[in-house]
Order: C-alpha cells, then sequence, then structure tokens
C-alpha cells in the first residue's frame, strides 16, 4: 500500500479494497520501522491518526466521505495541532501543546485526510538541511550520510521514503522547492498570500507560504485543493477563486513557452546537475514546448538581500518567545531582564541566534536605510525582473538548487556557504510568486530537481505543467534504497 | 563589514539573547561573513527605487472594531510556565 500515489490511495478507499484504518497502521507501522534510521518525524500521533482514520471509515460507510476522506499525510512541525506539540524545531517550544489548529490543519481534518505526524524541519525553518533541528538531522532516503535539504526536510524525506504519500510544508526561501530537489519529490510553493498562514508559526512574514509535497503533480494538486482559498484570520490571505486543479492538469503544452533564465545556468551551477536539467528541457520540447532564453539580470542580488529581509522579519516576529507565556523558561532567573535573556539564549540554537542578531542589527538607528531599505528596493528590481520576463514567456525554468544533496555535516559551520544551496529559489519569494521542482534524474545516485517558476496564482498551470512530464517520465516512481 | 566583540554584546543585548562569553568571537565571525555578503548590495544604484513591502502590493484589510474572540485564559494559561490567579508570573520588577 505504501507505495501507491494519494489518487491511488483515494481511489482503493472508495472502491473498498482497504479501510482507513488498515492503511493507516501500515503507514504508522513503516514508520515505526523506518524512521529511527531517517528521523523524519519530531511526533508521531499513533493514537489520534487511528482515532480519525476510524472516523474517516464511519464517514465513508454513512456515505459522507469525500474525495480524500481516509487518506494519510503528515504536517511539517510548524503548523499549530490542537493538543500536540508543536515544537517548530526548537528547544524553545519543546513542551508547546498548541492551543488550537492551523487553518491548514482545520482545512485537511475537514477534508477527511488523516494526520499520521509531525515532521522535522531546521529551527524555526532557518536553513538548507533540516540539521538546525533541535530534535537531530533528519537523513535522506537515498543516501543515509546526506542532507534532505530543508527546512521541510522531514516531510520530503517521509514522502521520499513513502512513509506518507503526501505532507505539508512551508516556504520561505526555498524551504518547500529544495529539499523536494534533494529527496526526489514533488514540491510546490504556491503564489503568496494562496494558504493561509494563520496557525503557521511566523518566521518572515511577507516571504513565508505554506505548500505541500506529495510524489506526483496530480497528488500536488489535490492536496491544494484542500489547503488554499481565502481566510479572513490571516490579514495577507489573497481573496481569490480557487480552480479546480485537477480540470487543467492533462492540457496539451503545445505551444507553451519556456523560459530559461542564463543566470540560472552559469557559474556555480554543477555540470552534472546541469546536464540532467538540458535532458528534462529537451524532454519539455518533445511535448510541443519552445524554449527561449531570458535574463533575470538582479538574480545575484536575491541572496544579499534575503539576508536582511528574512532576518529583519524574524528578529520581530521571534520577540513573542520570552519564556513568560508558553515555552522554555531558563532556572531561576535573577530579574525578568534574566528571564528573557536566558530562556531566549538557552531556547535558541545557533542560526536562530543569528538571524536575529542579523535582524536586529539591520533594523538598529543608522542603519534601516543602508540594509532595510536597500534590500526592499533590490526586492522590487527582483520583481520587475519576473514581470518582465513573465510578459514574454508561460513559464520560467531551470535547476531548484545548484548541486544534489551534501553530506550530513559539510557545510553547517559555514552559514554563507549554506546560504548558497537557496540561490535559484530565494528570489521566487521576495516576488511572490509560486514555484515547483519535480524529480528529473541523479547525479552521483542522489536526485535532481527542475524547479518551474509561473505567473501570479498560475499554479493551476505548473501543476498542469508538471504532471504532462511526469506522463512521460517515470523518475518520480524511483524507490530510494530504504526498507 | 566587520563586527567587533563589543558589538556582537551589544547586539545581543538589544536583542534580548544571552550569549556565553566563550562564544562572541564566533557569533562574530560569522555575522561579518553574513554582512559581507549583504554588502554585495551596494553594487547596484537604487536611487529612486521605490521599497516593496508587500509581493503582491495588496493594502492590509481592515475589519469592524468588534470582539470576535472568545475568552480562553484558562487554555492558553494552562502552558505557561508560571501563572496565579489568572496572572502569569514573573520574577519581581518593582520593589
Amino acid at each position: 500500500m505504501h507505495t501507491k500515489t494519494i489518487a491511488e490511495l483515494a481511489a482503493g478507499l472508495r472502491a473498498g479494497e482497504f479501510s482507513s484504518e488498515e492503511l493507516t497502521r501500515a503507514l504508522l507501522d513503516r514508520i515505526g520501522r523506518l524512521d529511527p534510521q531517517l528521523n523524519a518525524f519530531i511526533t508521531v500521533t499513533t493514537e489520534p491518526a487511528l482515532a480519525q482514520a476510524r472516523a474517516a471509515d464511519r464517514r465513508r460507510a454513512a456515505g459522507e466521505s469525500g474525495a480524500l476522506t481516509g487518506v494519510p499525510i503528515a504536517h511539517k512541525d510548524i503548523f499549530c495541532t490542537l493538543g500536540v506539540r508543536t515544537s517548530c524545531g526548537s528547544r524553545i517550544l519543546d513542551n508547546f501543546i498548541a492551543p488550537y489548529d492551523a487553518t491548514v490543519v482545520e482545512k485537511c481534518q475537514a477534508a477527511g485526510l488523516v494526520m499520521l505526524g509531525k515532521t522535522n524541519m531546521d529551527e524555526f525553518a532557518m536553513g538548507s538541511s533540516t540539521e538546525t533541528s533541535y530534535y537531530g538531522p533528519t537523513r535522506n532516503p537515498w543516501d543515509l550520510n546526506a542532507v534532505p535539504g530543508g527546512s521541510s526536510g522531514g516531510s520530503a524525506a517521509a514522502v521520499a521514503a513513502r512513509l506518507v504519500p503526501g505532507a505539508t510544508g512551508t516556504d520561505t526561501g526555498g524551504s518547500i522547492r529544495q529539499p523536494a530537489s534533494l529527496c526526489g519529490v514533488t514540491g510546490l510553493k504556491p503564489t503568496y498570500g494562496r494558504v493561509s498562514r494563520w496557525g503557521m508559526i511566523a518566521y518572515a512574514s511577507s516571504l513565508d507560504q505554506g505548500g505541500a509535497f506529495g510524489r506526483t503533480a496530480e497528488d500536488v494538486a489535490l492536496l491544494l485543493q484542500v489547503m488554499a482559498g481565502f481566510d479572513p484570520r490571516d490579514s495577507t490571505s489573497a481573496d481569490q477563486p480557487v480552480p479546480d486543479y485537477g480540470a487543467t492538469l492533462n492540457d496539451p503544452l503545445e505551444g507553451l513557452k519556456i523560459g530559461l533564465p542564463r543566470e540560472y545556468f552559469g557559474e556555480g551551477l554543477d555540470p552534472q546537475v546541469a546536464g540532467v536539467i538540458e535532458e528534462s528541457l529537451a524532454g519539455y520540447r518533445r511535448l510541443g514546448a519552445e524554449l527561449v532564453e531570458i535574463s533575470l539580470p538582479n538574480a545575484g542580488l536575491a541572496i544579499p538581500s534575503y539576508y536582511v529581509i528574512a532576518p529583519a522579519e524574524c528578529s520581530s516576529n521571534l520577540a513573542r518567545f520570552d519564556g513568560v507565556r508558553y515555552g522554555y523558561r531558563c532556572e531561576n532567573p535573577r530579574d525578568l531582564l534574566d528571564l528573557y535573556t536566558r530562556s531566549r539564549g538557552e531556547g535558541f540554537g545557533a542560526e536562530v541566534k543569528r538571524r536575529i542578531m542579523i535582524g536586529t542589527y539591520a533594523l538598529s538607528a543608522g542603519y534601516y536605510d543602508a540594509y532595510y531599505l536597500k534590500a526592499q528596493q533590490i526586492r522590487r528590481l527582483i520583481s520587475q525582473d519576473f514581470r518582465a520576463a513573465l510578459a514574454q514567456v508561460d513559464v520560467i525554468m531551470g535547476p531548484t538548487s545548484p548541486t544534489v544533496a551534501f553530506n550530513l555535516g559539510e557545510k553547517v559551520d559555514d552559514p554563507v556557504t549554506m546560504y548558497l544551496s537557496d540561490i535559484y529559489t530565494i528570489a521566487v519569494n521576495l516576488a511572490g510568486l509560486p514555484g515547483m521542482s519535480i524529480p528529473v534524474g541523479f547525479a552521483d545516485g542522489r536526485p535532481v530537481g527542475l524547479q518551474s517558476i509561473g505567473n501570479y496564482f498560475a499554479e493551476a498551470k505548473l501543476l498542469n505543467v508538471a504532471h504532462r512530464y511526469q506522463q512521460v517520465s517515470d523518475w518520480h516512481r524511483r524507490l530510494p534504497p530504504v526498507d | 563589514m566587520s563586527l567587533g566583540s563589543a558589538e556582537v554584546a551589544k547586539i545581543a543585548h538589544l536583542a534580548r539573547l544571552a550569549i556565553g562569553a566563550a562564544d562572541i568571537t564566533s557569533y562574530a565571525r560569522n555575522l561579518s561573513s553574513i554582512l559581507e555578503l549583504v554588502a554585495q548590495m551596494n553594487a547596484v544604484d537604487t536611487t529612486g527605487v521605490e521599497p516593496l513591502a508587500h509581493p503582491l502590493e495588496m493594502a492590509q484589510r481592515l475589519r469592524p472594531d468588534e470582539v470576535s474572540e472568545r475568552d480562553r485564559r484558562e487554555r492558553f494559561q494552562a502552558i505557561a510556565p508560571s501563572v496565579e490567579a489568572g496572572l502569569y508570573l514573573v520574577p519581581q520588577v518593582i520593589e
């Protein structure tokens, strides 16, 4: 059962081939057997999962089931789950039992999806390898010495290892697309505002966006259908209709114009990764697409401006973790200042502290114009580059990440080198556009992902473009060696 | 752009983060290398470019000034480190 896609599992449940309880037990067993080596989960919610599965079976028996009733998924541990620990990968929230459900969690539950647990992640979603988690690193199912990418590395690894058919994630600078690429699964970061941020622990609020992982574009379309939509509780939620993502999956690609930014194929791109990407683009040409060279002249400024904007927003967002109302509190505080500084100093890990300090510095008196204002001006230039490019082409394509998965420990002590892993994904968040990664081959036995970037609210187009490729390739069906 | 130990200690204080004396140098080194990366922004002239704060340039929605949340003090305080009589406890602030 574990090798079936969400679409196949939903069909099996509908046809009565197995119950949700049987399916849920089978996957929980698999998690119990394989997760000790992967560490993809922070919390496995065995009892609530079985209760949800039995409820789904009852709904089906009563004729009240929807398209995905009884299908198991996992949530990144950044989404608040009522009564279940929501740690965000941090010691400071290790004892935090969320008092409410995130909108995304609520919507998934309403659709009858069964939550198997909460997946591992870089602390507060700050990282590209899942190594900054308080709960230890997740390992890549394709090679246990390799990182799964990050920050949503637990979700990507769990889907790749067939522990769950789908999972949620969040993407602030590449945190869905880059781990999808490194683990050989399909991942979509929707347009900023498409999926509600309510109950999703904030890192950088003008960039954060929830999305989904699956093995196929069809599965991601099914999950996005459940997750997307206007939410009055999120002040930046987009009040835009949600299309039927399944309806256009099979649209032909004849005449599709694909833009290839020359800045995404230059220095820094691993030659083997480049070769795999070229082959996948040839596949698109055979599907009838036209490839056009384009330019995103300010692409090189994306990482520098991101590492002002994201830290500035995080220094403000993470001020709420003060040891007073919830979360970790230090032992025997001498006074209020000691309580704040030691609770935060002991509760946050090194990378989170680095980013809070960079943000605090950039926003401090006398530096605002040189850093934050400058970064926001560059953000506009980057956004204008994309608007100009997307006026000429339907989608933009290139590698998701410049290399395949790197080894554990390889970059963790050198933050700037780690940041470069997101060189092709970060600009998309600055512009607020939707982006997707699909598996298109291997280099050195590790997966390579192809990124596609679409216009605002063009998720249906990206899913269609990915689905057509998956109809003529089998990279997404390859099984990693864990078992 | 390079930060010294004294500057790092000052930033840590502003951010309310206790950083051990032994770690200050490594933070100074890492933060300096991040600021060096950030300094690449200076290569482009942005005179007259309007800053972009929201990717879709949407205005914040307003709502009527009405109570929309129920009182859930008990549920919220059940996860607090220290409470008494419905109040959050911290070390004494005023003598």
